[in-house]
């Protein structure tokens, strides 16, 4: 398998894994507090969304030329991936608090419990909306991904192999532990995934804007080592800033 | 109209973020990668030089603002 590709399904496993951990907390968090048929039921109905979406958009996007699809979906990535791995380097440094899977199912459930009873076509409204606005909003971001990260390198199934494996594993281990899954390194991949998107930005937008990388697909490893080192050497420049501006 | 402006915001918020001067320099850097491939020049050095600069500028900036 080409160096493409083993990114390709790599990127879109992380990705999708963190976005599934979030959108678990809240079906979790919907089913416990206001009944689990509610909270199913809007997974199902937010899944069918997105399996429409994604073959509505799959072919479109596969009709495009190479090149024009490449200086699209590389901006976009890079300017998504910036704001991933901004994000990511501020948590890693201390200057921005780390995700809390535990606190965010906390709230949620209270919000749930707190929220009035309202039913509709058999299902409590509540219940029902939260895990559908949940996992759509999660799965958006994993369809983008796919999309475009699948449409770009030339294989879409590629990419939603790398999605569904997140999936299985998420929603497997979920099932087993029926809680939210804290203990998942989640700040360590989004960093990760914020690298990816960012080393994949940067290689298809030279490429769509007509450049060419030398050792083509094998310069992944390079831009991906240049942006690890980068992310790294900026986590500890900040991370010293930070304790030097700290009175003792 | 409403839902017309929250879908355009929901997209601005989804890919652009609370950072739009990085998308422009991203947009930027871009296009001159692209000038200059076009005048074959050797162009791939120019992203990841121009993406470390734009990374440490939005850093500062959100630190600046937190």
């Amino acid at each position: 398998m080409s160096t493409g590709n083993t990114f390709l399904i790599l990127s879109a496993f992380l990705a999708s894994a963190v976005e599934m951990v979030e959108a678990l907390t809240i079906v979790l968090a919907s089913g416990l507090a206001r009944g689990w048929k509610s909270s199913l039921a809007g997974l199902g109905a937010a899944t069918v969304v997105l399996a429409v979406l994604v073959a509505a958009l799959g072919p479109a996007l596969t009709a495009i030329p190479l090149n024009a699809l490449r200086l699209a979906v590389g901006a976009l990535l890079l300017v998504f991936g910036l704001q991933w791995l901004r994000k990511a380097i501020l948590r890693a440094s201390g200057y921005k608090e780390l995700h809390d899977e535990d606190a965010i199912f906390a709230r949620e459930l209270a919000e749930a419990q707190g929220a009035e009873h309202l039913e509709r076509a058999g299902l409590d409204w509540y219940g029902f909306v939260l895990s559908f606005k949940g996992v759509l909003l999660e799965g958006l971001e994993v369809v983008f991904i796919v999309l475009t990260f699948g449409s770009a390198q030339g294989s879409i199934p590629l990419a939603a192999v790398g999605a569904a494996g997140a999936l299985v594993l998420v929603a497997g281990v979920g099932i087993a532990v029926r809680a939210p899954l804290a203990r998942v390194p989640e700040n360590l991949m989004k960093f990760s995934v914020g690298v990816m998107l960012t080393t994949f930005g940067i290689f298809w937008s030279t490429e769509g804007a007509g450049a060419h990388w030398p050792g083509s697909d094998a310069s992944l490893l390079g831009v991906l080592g240049f942006v690890i080192a980068v992310s790294v050497l900026l986590v500890r420049l900040l991370r010293r800033e930070r304790m030097e501006a700290v009175p003792a | 109209m409403r839902w017309i402006k929250g879908f355009g915001r929901f997209w601005w918020d989804f890919v652009i973020g609370d950072d739009w001067l990085a998308a422009v320099l991203v947009a930027v850097a871009i296009g001159v990668t692209a000038a200059i491939a076009h005048s074959h020049i050797t162009a791939w050095w120019l992203m990841p030089v121009a993406v470390l600069g734009v990374l440490w500028l939005s850093l500062r900036r959100a630190i600046r603002s937190a």
